[in-house]
């Protein structure tokens, strides 16, 4: 087996199991990546070739601007007009940047993408007014280099939506894609090999594949039955020590993080709330009680001035239903109310409840901004939210304690069903 | 004028509607489960299953077709940002 890093430095393949060679590029100098990631110590592309009896396959390409590495490497191993194959696991462009010149190059190959990867595909070859013929393939499918046989795997999601995993069959070997990666530039590639990535790994996972948990857990059951000897992940070491621990690690960051604090048949309400005179803290108040009277939801109370966004955000992740109450200042709800709101993209949010509620002094635009806002993250908004002018009455009280228990009731199923309303009404 | 019902099983609420309503204005605002995207028919992320009344929403455009097929889309599965409401049907999301 060749030895980085100095066969890395000249542009060679380093063949890390029969047949199978990677052929990437590394960007030591990278501090940021795709805005939403610092990347300490850089990244690296992860392609690779698999030589069989009647052909070579590519999987995945790199970052456009380090095409001259990819080619290079894969020029020290084969010729062009070998490569029968090319599998792009997801289309994203720091894997899909090299796939126009590397189509234009290699006339003999065809190109397998999943089948949701098909208009993603077009929009990418824009610039280059270039089409391509393509295969689209899900699980089950296979396609054969003579002695040796790539299994495509349907990963959905993770993180884009045409995201797929090619295995090679023999070796037992995963071309995984982004999962399994994370952003570690070391140029002695393997896992047993290169400085301690523990933290780039789990980071990695909790801004890439954390929203996408349950689209893990279903991956998982598919990856788990393989026969694992490495996993080939498109960023970072090669995982051909024990591969299956960062299998395990994945359904154990893919569970929940805060279980069993809540029993499991009781529902989670959180309600978080802002207030400068206390009036929209009394409104709060009263919703919790409301809430609570109803039999099966566990009700909690945060003042955001108290708290700070990244616990706040695990707490979320756990939520069954969220009630945000804010005042209108300047025609918008408060600042600490948008920052929680503005960090829950790690977050899925889909089926959750929401609802909001304030005091305001004329205007009052708050509530309906943070509804739509909860509506903009895939949440439901059952009710309407109540808004109160300048200090809540008695009744103004009672008509929150009702909106708590209404909200607990529908959190729970409760509700009366069979309604029936007219479209003029929801407005 | 024209009017169409339409029920969203996961909350168990009918609403009266003119006919040719897009079926995304009325399920925000009954806080129905069906969740969207880019709203235009492009993602597949608003997919919805149509229970009953398949033929009292308009027909899917080519384009939608489409859509639905990269979304893997089973049958009678719709977008419920395109989807418009010509008569009574019961809609959940997928
Ligand atoms: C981590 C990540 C997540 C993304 N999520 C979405 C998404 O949810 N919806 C979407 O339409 N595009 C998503 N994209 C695609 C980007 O919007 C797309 O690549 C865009 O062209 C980037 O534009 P830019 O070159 O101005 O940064 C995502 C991209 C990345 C890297
Ligand atoms: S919301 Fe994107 S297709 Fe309907
Ligand atoms: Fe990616
Ligand atoms: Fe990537």
């Amino acid at each position: 087996m060749a030895e980085p890093p100095a066969a890395l430095n000249s542009g060679h393949a380093i063949e890390f199991a029969p047949g199978v060679h990677w052929i990437g590029a590394l960007d030591p100098t990278l501090r940021t990546f795709d805005i939403i990631l610092k990347t300490a110590n850089g990244t690296s592309y992860n392609a690779y070739l698999i030589r069989g009896s009647e052909g070579v396959a590519i999987v995945d390409t790199v970052k456009a601007s380090f095409s001259e590495d990819f080619f290079a490497r894969l020029e020290s191993v084969a010729s062009y007009d070998e490569v029968k194959v090319i599998v792009l696991n997801h289309l994203e462009p720091d894997h899909s940047g090299a796939l126009p010149e590397l189509m234009r190059r290699a006339p003999n190959a065809k190109l397998y993408i999943s089948t949701r990867a098909t208009s993603m595909l077009k929009a990418l070859l824009k610039p280059d007014g270039e089409r391509f013929d393509y295969t689209t393939v899900g699980t089950g499918d296979t396609v054969s280099l003579g002695d040796r046989t790539l299994r495509f795997l349907h990963t959905p999601f993770l993180h884009w939506p045409d995201t797929q995993c090619t295995y090679l069959e023999e070796q037992g070997v995963l071309f995984s894609g982004d999962v399994f990666g994370c952003h570690y530039c070391d140029a002695r590639l393997f896992n047993d090999k290169v400085g301690d990535f523990r933290f780039s790994f789990d980071y990695y996972y909790a801004h890439i594949m954390r929203p996408f948990k349950q689209w893990v857990l279903e991956a998982l059951a598919i990856i788990e039955p393989l026969k694992l000897n490495m996993i080939a992940p498109t960023h970072g070491p090669i995982l051909r020590d024990r591969p299956r621990r960062y299998v395990a690690h994945y359904r154990e960051l893919s569970s929940s993080s805060l279980a069993g604090r809540i029993s499991d048949d009781e529902r989670s309400l959180i309600i978080f709330y802002m207030s400068s005179y206390g009036n929209t803290a009394r409104m709060a108040e009263a919703i919790a009680t409301g809430a609570e009277q109803v039999e099966g939801v566990r009700v909690s109370l945060y003042d955001l001035e108290g708290g700070e966004v990244e616990p706040f955000v695990d707490l979320i992740e756990e939520a069954d239903a969220l009630l945000f109450g804010s005042p209108t200042i300047n025609g918008d709800a408060v600042k600490p109310v948008w920052d929680l709101l503005s960090s829950l993209a790690v977050l899925n949010l889909v089926g959750k409840l929401g609802g909001a509620f304030g005091s305001y002094g004329w205007s009052g635009e708050a509530v309906r901004m943070i509804e739509d806002r909860m509506r903009g993250l895939k949440m439901r908004v059952p009710l309407k939210g109540v808004r109160v002018k300048l200090i809540p009455s008695d009744e103004e009280l009672a008509v929150c304690d009702t909106f708590g228990r209404e909200f607990a009731l529908e959190l729970t199923g409760q509700r009366a069903g069979g309604k029936v309303v007219d479209m003029a009404d929801l407005a | 004028m024209a009017k169409g019902k339409v029920t969203f099983e996961d909350i168990d609420t009918t609403v009266n509607v003119p006919a040719g309503t897009r079926l995304i204005e009325v399920s925000e605002k009954v806080g129905a489960g069906i969740i969207y995207g880019c709203r235009e028919g492009d993602c597949g992320t608003c997919m919805m299953h149509v229970v009953e009344g398949w033929n009292n929403l308009s027909e899917p455009s080519v384009l939608e077709q489409k859509v639905l097929k990269e979304n893997m889309a089973g049958r009678h599965d719709r977008l419920a940002c395109q989807a418009q409401v010509i008569g009574d049907c019961v809609v959940k999301p997928t």
